[in-house]
């Protein structure tokens, strides 16, 4: 039904910018040049701001109606049985609702049955009401648009500006994301701090278990077992890893291609860089969790060390080969930034080729390869697959790479992948991904920032 | 005589990859004096300085052939290391280029890849008397650990002629090294680059004939790729042989 | 000029003498070394990406072709329906299909000469897969006229033999032929004596022996670790004062010795077994088994001494007595039965179908084209791939208008103010954010709605298009389009900006205005870079799979979408399934879902790059 009343809203539109057209060339007596504005752009002013203001209704009666529906059938609740609140009051109005649309539900009685009932009937006002709402305004706005039609109303510039907001508000859509973001990783967690930790943030911060499941049955989460150092110190320990791989291999590979490398082998090594940095995570993952990790037990066990399945080891090794190519493709950039004539003057000393890279090239280029570097970090620590694959779930505070640990993106993932109540499961979830948006933001504005502060100019 | 000549060339040609650059050079730099390479834009002159000091073996499609005998020594020979080259013979490019450190960094830069130093106090004084020389020290005593970057034009050119002096060279190449400076600073570095010939043999190209009147005691004349004259200053602005560099030097072409 | 007011000390006249001394040699050596050792590094680097890229490939590429054979039973199967059944296929309601698995059951006992009813049945019955019948029911369906007659029907084998087949468990070797070997009844039914010359089953004895060898050294590593916790209490011991805390560990202590002790003997007792050049040995279910095939039928060998044995018969022999040699072989399996998940009844018959030329391979096509299935050896990928598909449409409809109309506007009209850097930094950081998070968003804001201190703020904003949008393409579209959009955007901004300005001034001196000069003259002029930038943004959402687990696409689903409204899988998501999945046939079958996911890479990949060259201009 709601699809029908945006698809008359379209319909309208189409409509309005033919009417329009021909309208505009009506009331000009056939003499188009007397018109301000071609009659194609009285036809797109028509069209234009009937779909805008359809959409807007829709949009404004949408919300509207939920909220409406969502208090009607809580006023109901109360009135019916107003015992039931909290979880319990989510589940029955979920319920009746499955029941009114044939889902799924997890019991029926009498009061989940007159519950449906309620539901039905006020859907049914809230589906008609916005369509009849929306297809009313876009004829209203329809009819706006058709009396405007002279042949002095500037038609175009209308037009062009209705086009220009919309532009521009499509470059806001980016604010809109973030803003989003915020409020969606924001909302459970204050419900998380104010819920099971009641302001004792320290405890999720500094506290060294990591168990948040384990007093779910009995309906209560612990605020002693949230603790998110484990986690912490596991994706520490990834990174710090896969920073070892790819910080050394991405800045020589870099330094090499750069300044070294012949024709030939610039041909084959970047587009083999570029595949490297084109592989998926989730392959990278498989990779990492069937073939490296079986390696390293193997090898381990021949050499007599104990290599759990699950170590660190092996997912930061591959995690380390995915940043190759984004660190050594960045810092080719800022070598290649650096002028050749400060290469020169390095030269006309009489320097080597490896000197003039060492001490004049790469302390020129170093701001955009520490931003390189730590952008590298960001990475990984908000890397998912490659640990969701290949790392375990057990929060083992640990510093040793062997032994098996987890991540902060590992536990979000199973968290909300997991058969607990998805309300529960929202809390500690929200909040790690909350300081995980957080941290990554952190890192990638302080990158910025170096840049911005050493850059050198060279003029 | 001979022996007063630092570089020997002769029949020189330069090709870059088909493009035939310099034909059959043959020129003498004598010691302790300034010679100055004028010509027309595109002749050849910097081409042919970048060959004295073999920073053309940088760029790969470019060839050289014939000889140039530093001391005696082709320094052409496989033997002869470029890098050891450029520490005998330093240069000094048309546009600054102090390396983004301190201006010390900047001067001990040649002295510490090359081990002249052998200790830090050593190395101090190195970088003191290549300032002096390059009239910078007063200027730049208290702020040795001030980006180089951070200096004006003409300082920083200065800063760039102090560098290369720290290598303790023999020979100084200047690719026309006041054509970005304004004309105090210009001032300045030719006053320097008098001073600079009682330790040094200079080599300077410019595009400005007066200022080749003002600073050498020999000059080349260089045209399309050719040597057309060589010989005394005085000579070559009042009384040339060629009829070209006639031509050149009233500003008939140029 | 010059600073005439220092001490003349230094003279540097001196220096110039150090550039053609020995000592100026001998650095330059070591300069030139050193350039030597960084190209070094930067060629280890370098290959060491390569070989990473290579291995990775490799090992994707090998676990493919694991797979791209199936294996099936080949049997004629006399079609005699029951009236059932011949009423379920000749109703006219084509919903409704027969199983005529019983039909092909009995068509196995035949050949195997086993039962195929019952209980005892199990075994015969695993060999094949569990929707057999059905796919019989079917061809018979289709052709009436089959009914009557015999019809040659090929069967796809269990998920376990599949492994088999490939050789998953290990394959047979020669247990050792040696000699004649004379079979007599033993004390009980099935019960038979072997006497056969002393060297004989030679293999077979070494396996036993490394098999007891590496038991004994895993026993021995074992006991030790009990050692070392029986030395820490100790320690413990020694130190605590507490009585009850004293008696607590001597108990533990007591435990830890005891156990320790038994595993030490058990450690012994294999090694011992391992060692004795003439020992007997008694076949247990987690040791290799070892069969002798003779007179058409099969024994499992139950009790080896050295010229004697005793075993089961598995399939009866036509005759007992004397057996020379080169009539009988003796066979031995290194995977021991308590290990395999096929029995060594299976297994045998395997064997026989084998040597009669029954099993049949036919090329993988069900892999690509079938959706995924509960069943290891019927899952394929073709759900996922119309999921992927219809996800892609809705991000590119989504992100390429939006992200277009964003770069132009931020590129043409956008003054320089503090709002438009603002908007510049948001897009800069959304695309610094990690992937999950945009999962997270999508589950919220999209899905399940906002709710703060228990108020709803708002309800998932896709619940307008359809109840449960969770796992659906239009869900997956929406949140790739929000993560694809600042790439978009940046490539797009790209493109606009090479776009020379003296085109924008001609079209402005003509009198058009700014809005027209951007989509009649910038926009087209720009349109190839932006589809290159788009087509490679798309590649990269393809690939994507943490935030589509996290909004739903994390559970098996068996048929395709039919539209982005219904529930689906993606490529990525499927592959993340099948891994986690323990059986072994999806080994071979998630490289398969990698490998064609790949493929979609390279080729969206190359067409950026063919279409790169061939529209780039050179301004």
């Amino acid at each position: 039904m709601l699809t029908i009343a945006l698809l008359g809203v379209v319909i309208l539109g189409i409509a309005g910018y033919v009417i329009a057209r021909q309208r505009a060339v009506a009331v000009s007596g056939g003499e188009t040049a007397a018109l301000h504005s071609r009659p194609g752009y009285h036809g797109l002013y028509a069209l234009t701001v009937t779909t805008l203001v359809g959409i807007g209704v829709f949009i404004v009666a949408s919300a509207i109606g939920s909220w409406y529906l969502g208090s009607s059938m809580r006023s109901a609740l109360a009135d019916l049985d107003p015992t039931i609140s909290g979880l319990q009051a989510d589940r029955v109005l979920q319920d009746a609702r499955a029941i009114a649309t044939g889902g799924v539900t997890s019991a029926v009685d009498a009061l989940r049955e007159e519950l449906s009932g309620v539901f039905s009937s006020v859907n049914a006002t809230r589906v008609w009401g916005i369509t009849i709402l929306t297809l009313g305004g876009a004829i209203a706005a329809l009819f706006f648009a058709l009396q405007t039609i002279t042949t002095e109303f500037r038609a175009r510039n209308k037009s062009e500006t209705i086009f220009r907001t919309i532009l521009w508000s499509t470059a806001a859509v980016a604010v809109v994301t973030t803003v989003m973001i915020f409020i969606a990783l924001i909302g459970e967690t204050l419900n998380f701090f104010t819920g099971v930790l009641d302001w004792r943030i320290d405890k999720f911060l500094f506290g060294l278990t990591w168990s948040p499941l384990s007093g779910v049955h009995t309906g209560e989460m612990s605020p002693d077992k949230v603790g998110a150092v484990p986690l912490f110190v596991g994706t520490l320990m990834i990174t710090v890893i896969a920073m070892l791989v790819a910080i050394p291999i991405g800045l020589f590979a870099a330094i090499y291609l750069s300044e070294f490398a012949s024709t030939h082998v610039r041909a084959w090594a970047k587009p083999m860089l570029e595949i490297l940095a084109g592989i998926p995570t989730v392959v990278y993952g498989f990779f990492a969790a069937t073939t490296v990790a079986p390696f390293m037990v193997g090898m381990g066990a021949s050499l007599g060390i104990s290599v759990e399945a699950e170590s660190a080891l092996a997912a930061g090794l591959v995690m380390g080969i995915m940043i190759i190519p984004f660190i050594s493709s960045l810092s080719d950039d800022v070598i290649n930034a650096v002028p050749q004539s400060l290469r020169d003057g390095s030269y006309g000393l009489g320097a080597t080729r490896a000197e003039t890279i060492m001490k004049v090239v790469l302390p020129a280029a170093l701001p955009g390869i520490v931003s390189a570097s730590l952008l590298g970090i960001s990475r990984a620590v908000g890397e998912t697959m490659i640990v969701v694959m290949a790392v375990g779930q057990s929060a083992n505070l640990t510093f040793n790479p062997l032994d098996k640990v987890t991540t902060v993106t590992v536990q979000i993932t199973m968290l909300i992948l997991g058969d607990t109540e998805a309300e529960t499961a929202a809390g500690p979830a929200y909040t790690l991904g909350f300081a995980l948006f957080a941290a990554t933001l952190s890192l990638n504005i302080i990158a910025l920032r170096i840049v911005r502060k050493y850059r050198q100019k060279y003029d | 005589m001979a022996a007063d000549f630092k570089i020997t060339a002769s029949k020189v040609n330069v090709h870059y990859g088909e493009a035939h650059a310099i034909k059959d050079v043959d020129v003498n730099i004598e010691s302790n004096a300034v010679t100055a390479f004028i010509g027309p834009s595109g002749c050849g002159k910097s081409t042919f300085l970048r060959c004295l000091n073999r920073m053309n073996d940088t760029i790969d499609i470019c060839r050289v052939s014939g000889e140039i005998l530093l001391d005696g020594l082709d320094i052409y020979q496989k033997k002869v290391d470029p890098v050891n080259l450029r520490a005998r013979v330093g240069m000094v490019f048309q546009k600054p280029n102090p390396f983004p450190k301190s201006i010390y960094d900047n001067v001990a830069y040649g002295p510490r890849i090359h081990g002249l130093a052998k200790d830090k106090a050593e190395l101090d004084q190195i970088v003191e008397q290549s300032l002096r020389r390059a009239a910078l020290w007063n200027e730049a005593k208290d702020r040795l650990d001030q980006p180089g970057t951070g200096l004006s034009g003409g300082q920083q050119q200065r800063l760039c002629i102090a560098r290369a002096v720290a290598t303790a060279p023999e020979v100084l190449l200047m690719d026309e090294p006041c054509s970005a400076l304004d004309p105090i600073a210009t001032a300045q570095v030719e006053e320097l680059i008098d001073e600079l010939r009682a330790s040094y043999s200079v080599v300077i190209v410019t595009h400005s004939m007066q200022q080749a009147a003002r600073v050498s005691q020999k000059t080349a004349f260089f045209h399309l790729g050719h040597l057309l004259e060589f010989g005394e200053t005085s000579k070559i602005f009042t009384n040339p042989d060629h009829e070209k560099t006639q031509q050149y030097i009233t500003g008939r072409f140029g | 000029m010059t600073d005439t007011t220092s001490e003349p000390a230094f003279d540097m006249a001196k220096l110039s003498a150090k550039h053609t001394s020995q000592e100026a040699e001998a650095r330059t050596k070591r300069r030139h070394w050193a350039e030597f050792r960084l190209k070094a590094y930067g060629i280890l680097a370098i290959l060491f990406a390569a070989v990473a890229l290579v291995i990775l490939v490799y090992t994707i590429v090998a676990k493919t072709l694991t797979v791209t054979n199936e294996f099936y039973l080949s049997l004629d199967v006399p079609i005699q329906l029951t009236e059932r059944q011949s009423a379920t296929l000749t109703d006219d309601n084509p919903n409704t299909n027969a199983n005529l698995e019983n039909l092909i059951f009995q068509a196995m006992g035949v050949q195997l000469e086993a039962p195929h009813r019952g209980r005892s049945a199990r075994p015969l019955k695993g060999l094949i897969s569990t929707y057999e019948g059905f796919s019989l029911g079917e061809i018979v369906g289709a052709n009436l006229d089959l009914i009557g007659g015999n019809y040659h029907f090929e069967a796809l084998l269990d998920d376990n033999l599949q492994l088999y087949m490939k050789g998953d468990f290990g394959r047979l070797s020669d247990a050792g032929t040696a000699g004649p070997i004379t079979i007599s009844a033993g004390d009980s039914g099935d019960q038979v004596v072997i006497s056969a010359a002393s060297n004989a089953f030679g293999a077979s004895r070494i396996a036993m022996r490394e098999d007891r060898a590496a038991e004994g050294r895993a026993l021995r590593r074992s006991a030790r670790d009990q050692e070392r916790a029986f030395n820490e209490t100790q320690e413990a011991l020694d130190d605590a004062t507490d009585p009850a805390e004293r008696n607590r560990l001597q108990k533990l202590l007591d435990g830890f010795g005891q156990q320790r002790d038994q595993i030490f003997a058990r450690a012994d007792a294999a090694l011992t077994e391992a060692t004795d050049q003439r020992n007997n040995f008694t076949l247990r279910t987690d040791d290799p088994s070892v069969f002798i095939r003779a007179n058409g039928g099969w024994i499992k060998i139950t009790e080896m001494e050295p010229e004697r044995l005793v075993g089961t018969v598995m399939n009866p022999l036509s005759q007992f007595g004397e057996v020379p040699e080169g009539k009988w072989s003796g066979l031995l399996m290194t995977s021991p039965e308590a290990e395999r998940k096929i029995s060594d009844r299976q297994l045998l018959w395997m064997e026989d179908l084998k040597r009669e030329d029954r099993i049949v391979t036919h090329f993988n096509q069900r892999v690509l084209f079938s959706s995924d299935s509960a069943q290891a050896e019927l899952a394929g990928i073709w759900g996922a791939l119309i999921g992927s598909f219809w996800t892609m449409m809705v991000t590119f409809a989504i992100v390429f208008p939006i992200g277009v109309m964003a770069s132009i506007y931020l590129e043409e009209f956008a003054p320089k103010n503090r709002l438009t850097d603002f908007i510049e930094v948001n897009i800069n950081n959304l695309a610094a954010v990690p992937s999950i998070v945009f999962g997270l968003l999508g589950l919220t804001i999209l899905l399940s709605g906002v709710k703060l201190f228990g108020i709803e703020l708002f309800d998932g904003l896709l619940k307008v298009f359809a109840e449960d949008p969770r796992s659906t393409p239009l869900a997956g579209g929406v949140v790739l389009a929000l993560m694809s959009l600042p790439t978009i955007i940046i490539a797009s901004r790209a493109s606009i900006k090479a776009v020379p300005p003296s085109i924008r001034d001609a079209a402005l001196g003509l009198g058009a205005s700014k809005l027209q000069t951007s989509t009649h003259h910038v926009l087209p002029l720009a349109m190839p870079g932006i589809l290159t930038g788009s087509i490679i943004a798309m590649a990269q959402a393809l690939g994507e799979t943490a935030p589509l687990i996290i909004i739903g696409m994390n559970s098996f689903i068996q048929d395709p979408p039919g539209g982005p409204l219904d529930k689906a899988n993606v490529l990525p998501s499927l592959i993340y399934l099948w891994n986690n999945n323990s059986e072994r046939l999806f080994d071979g079958k998630t490289a398969v879902a990698i490998s064609v996911l790949l493929i979609f890479l390279i080729l969206m990949n190359a067409l950026a790059v063919v279409l790169r060259k061939r529209f780039e201009r050179r301004w």
